[in-house]
């Protein structure tokens, strides 16, 4: 019995030991944005195959997860959709960098049976129904659109997020745009008191609730709705014109802004000006403390940052996100600097 | 009068039929869990769950490989911390003491077994990731062994006192001292129940989702060393669950009949072991 | 073999230092010390547990008082925070988890103390512990893809057509809501409800049975009218181990309640619980208050279950040591 269990506990401790001197490729952890988590993932995989010896590993828990952890100092970056506001800035015990990383849209994505066309939405109608003053699909603010659309009289099921999430901030600050209602009952931010609707966690939440639920309306990224052929519909801008959320028009959203792009890169391009413009665009920010103490850990954020701006740019089309302006890219490169 | 029992047999029928169906209902849910999971599960078991890391959202294949690993390293410093504080408060609580501080000790014990397990959760986040400033495979197995601590308690307090009084009097009346008739005597006895007690804790702590969610947070890839981040097969489930990707919940299916076949595994294991054992017991 | 008699050499009393060192130089000093000093850091980290939510949540303790309870607001924006939604939810679900599982489980158990052969006693019961083991996440897991669909399309809709005239089965029929919240707790609790009242059935010592049985009664009859009685408060106990149970569950009950912090009278619609909102925001919590209001949250589920948890052993205790007494 005796050199049975010994002969345990050295197995054991061998094993740890084994375990913990493994060979320790460098490991970055960031969290935060689900919006942007397509990339992210896919970018992180890309350069982990450049360079075997980093790891870095993103959870997407939300943009308010993103803020949060990071001012806590219990992840390495960020990642949010919603620029953290005046007063978590100054919470930070470290200054936090904003860096723009992709241009994505959040779209209205939707699932009624029967209705296979894209629907138009005024900005009315979709205040009116996240705020649930209208509650049947047939209502005349939205059959008012779209003429010709055979729209049950089913009630809308509004499908929000359960989680702090920049895509709320995204849309809450369109809705408090356009809509004055909104602003004062409901206001903007990453988690808001939604009037009515079921909650899902992140993008993937919402996707999979509205796939789920017959009659359903929420918004997610665009490249959430593509991935799950789920229908999403065309939203009138500024302009007057119905516009669908695709590389061009959010690129377009983003022209006004990319001139006079702020130096802490923190800037709303919701609603903006412009013919072809997607009215609910949006830039998606890495948040990067700009003193890191561990050398190493500077160089790879650095790094990965340069290449991300150059060559990580080339995966974002292929998942429905814009790239950046090119001016907005120039300034970013000198912001690296900042990091020490 | 004949009516009357008549009626009184008629409601004696029915109410034996009832509550064997309720018996019958119940037992057959766990029929349906195991049958449903292993359909959904088996479909999507493949090598490459068992081998291969997760792959970028939206791309399908990939595996599990770091959750099942992860979760096996939470598994470990969990018993390394909550096994041995829980056997030995057991062998106080059993062999020594007097009559008010074992009672505090068994009270706490009770208190702690009925915390939810999202509230130790936050505990663990409070007194390990802060601290550390980072998420790590320690956090979540710290969190993981306070909660194998009142399990491990009852059980060995419970098997040691099971333990017959003469065992111990025969022992110390050939000269052996209070400690060596413990080890030597009444742990061997007992020892077929404590390791049961101590299998029937892993495998229902293997399964504690909430308390990960704050402490080891999760991981795309592996997660070297104590200090990182890792995956864990429950955290994974809920992940891939509430998804919209039909290849996670695929996955989701195999990882949930890898995670209930080894806990119902261990779980009956232990249990067929206690029969034993206790079968042999009997004077 | 000893090769001393050293269980024979008592050390002396007195504290002075040689004395003290005959002490620990005795094996069993050393042993009870030992596990003296491990048992009380059980009690040390269940005191720092308690310690740590305390602190934690002052700063909503502070900014809310007594009125936390009673507010239906939970605005992180704004910064007003209130309880009253999940307090309610967890409630709501929880009940209604109990409406279903005690009848079904003290039937089940009524079945395998009294009515069943040994052996498949024995065999069911261990089938039924099995159950219990089963993780929170597997069961919210089976209920995403089997109860929600199943509720949204035929059980809701029919309920509504039949009983819509209650407010409970009104509204549009989401699937995920209290209803599949109560549910999945039912299945869950079941077990726990199944095996304590049937423990408790078997510590009722038989003359009462055999009583009823000699009376005339049948055996349903003896088992309703005399047994379950004796066994009251230990079938009630197991109801409140239950509770506390189903009030800290978390994954199952995250996975269908809906996530809106809504008070409503239908079962139709999406809710919250205490413990579903604390796993949902905790690590997004951007903000002192909002995450010493999380916290305040856990530390209300904690002071609930341990209430439930104290009456539930105190009345179990008190059923089965009234069974050994009458002996």
């Amino acid at each position: 019995m005796n050199k049975r269990t010994l002969a345990g506990v050295m197995v054991s401790l061998a094993l740890a030991a084994a375990v913990v001197w493994a060979q320790d490729p460098l490991l970055l952890n960031g969290a935060g944005a689900t919006f942007p988590y397509p990339i992210y993932s896919k970018w992180f995989d890309e350069y982990h195959k450049l360079h075997p010896s980093i790891q870095i590993n993103y959870q997407s828990i939300g943009s308010g997860g993103g803020i949060r952890q990071l001012l806590a100092g219990t992840v390495d970056f960020g990642a949010t959709d919603g620029p953290m506001n005046d007063e978590q800035v100054a919470q930070a015990k470290v200054k936090v960098l904003h860096f723009p990383t992709v241009l994505g849209a959040d779209v209205p994505t939707y699932n009624i049976p029967g209705v296979k066309q894209e629907l138009n939405f005024t900005p009315e109608a979709l205040a009116g129904i996240f705020l649930g003053t209208i509650t049947k699909w047939n209502h005349a603010a939205i059959a008012g659109a779209n003429p010709g659309v055979n729209l049950p009289g089913n009630d809308i099921v509004v499908v929000h997020r359960s989680d702090g999430s920049g895509t709320t901030y995204i849309w809450t600050d369109y809705l408090s745009k356009v809509s004055n209602n909104w602003k004062t009952k409901v206001g903007k931010g990453t988690s808001v008191n939604w009037p009515v609707g079921l909650g899902g966690k992140g993008n993937e939440g919402v996707t999979g609730l509205i796939k789920q639920t017959p009659n359903s309306i929420g918004y997610v990224e665009l490249i959430y709705a593509v991935q799950n052929n789920l229908s999403y519909g065309r939203v009138r801008n500024s302009a007057g014109s119905f516009i669908k959320a695709d590389l061009a028009s959010v690129t377009a959203a983003a022209a006004e802004a990319a001139k006079s792009m702020p130096d802490d890169f923190r800037v709303s391009i919701t609603d903006p000006p412009g013919k072809s413009a997607y009215p609910i665009a949006s830039f998606t920010w890495l948040l990067v403390p700009a003193q890191i103490q561990d050398a190493k850990k500077r160089d790879v954020i650095s790094g990965f940052l340069r290449w991300m701006l150059k060559d990580g740019q080339q995966y974002a089309e292929p998942l429905a996100y814009a790239k950046l302006p090119k001016e907005v890219v120039e300034k970013e490169m000198k912001a690296i600097a900042q990091i020490r | 009068m004949n009516f009357r029992s008549r009626w009184r047999k008629i409601v004696n029928a029915v109410m034996l039929t009832l509550t064997g169906l309720c018996a019958l209902l119940a037992v057959s849910a766990l029929f349906f869990i195991l049958g449903y999971l292993v359909w959904h599960g088996g479909k999507a078991l493949s090598g490459d769950f068992f081998t291969k890391l997760p792959k970028p959202v939206g791309e399908a294949g990939g595996g599990m490989a770091n959750a099942i690993v992860g979760s096996a390293k939470l598994l470990l410093l969990a018993s390394l911390i909550g096994l041995p504080i829980g056997f030995f408060s057991g062998v106080y609580l059993a062999e020594f003491g007097g009559r008010r501080f074992p009672f505090l000790v068994r009270y706490t014990t009770d208190l702690l077994n009925g915390v939810p397990s999202i509230v130790i959760g936050i505990f663990a986040y409070t007194i390990v990731v802060l601290p550390m400033r980072h998420f790590s495979t320690l956090a979540g197995g710290i969190a993981l062994g306070i909660m194998m601590i009142p399990i491990a308690v009852r059980s060995t307090e419970e098997f040691l006192r099971a333990v017959p009084n003469s065992l111990r009097e025969a022992a110390m009346a050939l000269g052996a001292s209070r400690w060596r008739t413990i080890t030597t005597v009444v742990i061997p006895a007992a020892v077929r129940g404590i390791v049961t007690g101590v299998m029937l804790d892993l495998a229902r702590v293997a399964g504690e989702t909430a308390p990960l969610l704050f402490t080891a947070f999760s991981n795309r890839f592996w997660s070297p060393g104590w200090n990182q981040p890792t995956a864990s097969l429950p955290v994974m489930i809920f992940t891939y669950a509430v998804a919209p990707y039909e290849d996670w919940h695929r996955q989701a299916w195999a990882a949930g009949l890898v995670l209930l076949g080894l806990v119902l595994l261990t779980n009956v294991a232990g249990r067929a072991i206690l029969s034993r054992g206790m079968s042999v017991q009997r004077p | 073999m000893a090769t001393a008699p050293i269980a024979v050499e008592r050390p002396g009393p007195g504290w002075g230092p040689r004395a003290l060192l005959r002490r620990f130089r005795s094996g069993d000093e050393i042993a009870h010390l030992v596990t003296l000093l491990i048992a009380s850091s059980v009690i040390l980290i269940t005191s720092l547990l308690v310690y740590e939510l305390w602190v934690n949540s002052a700063l909503s303790r502070h900014k809310f008082g007594w009125a936390f309870f009673f507010t239906r607001v939970w605005d992180p924006i704004f910064e007003h925070f209130g309880a009253l939604p999940f307090i309610y939810g967890t409630l709501v679900t929880s009940i209604l988890g109990l409406l279903i599982a005690v009848p079904l489980g003290l039937g089940a158990a009524i079945f395998l103390a009294e009515l069943a052969p040994p052996r498949v006693s024995d065999a069911l019961t261990f089938v039924v512990e099995l159950l219990a083991a089963v993780p929170s996440v597997i069961y919210g897991l089976l209920a995403i893809f089997t109860l929600v669909p199943l509720l949204r399309e035929h059980v809701e809709p029919f309920l509504r057509a039949t009983l819509g005239f209650l407010p409970f089965f009104r509204g549009p029929a989401y699937g995920v809501g209290f209803l599949a919240g109560g549910l999945v707790l039912a299945v869950m609790i079941v077990p726990f409800i199944i095996s304590v009242s049937r423990e408790v059935l078997l510590a009722v010592p038989a003359d009462q049975r055999e009583a009823a049985l000699a009376l005339g009664a049948t055996r349903w009859e003896a088992t309703w009218k005399a047994v379950v009685p004796f066994a009251r408060a230990g079938i009630l106990g197991s109801i409140f181990l239950a509770l506390a149970r189903a009030l800290g569950e978390t994954m199952a009950v995250t996975m269908v309640i809906g996530n809106n912090p809504q008070i409503s009278a239908s079962l139709f619609a999406p809710g919250y619980s205490i413990a579903a909102v604390i796993a949902n925001e905790f690590t997004e919590a951007t903000g002192d208050l909002y995450l010493a209001a999380l916290i305040e949250l856990a530390l209300v589920l904690f002071v609930l279950t341990f209430i439930l948890n104290g009456l539930a052993r105190l009345l179990i205790l008190l059923t089965t040591q009234r069974g050994t007494a009458h002996e």
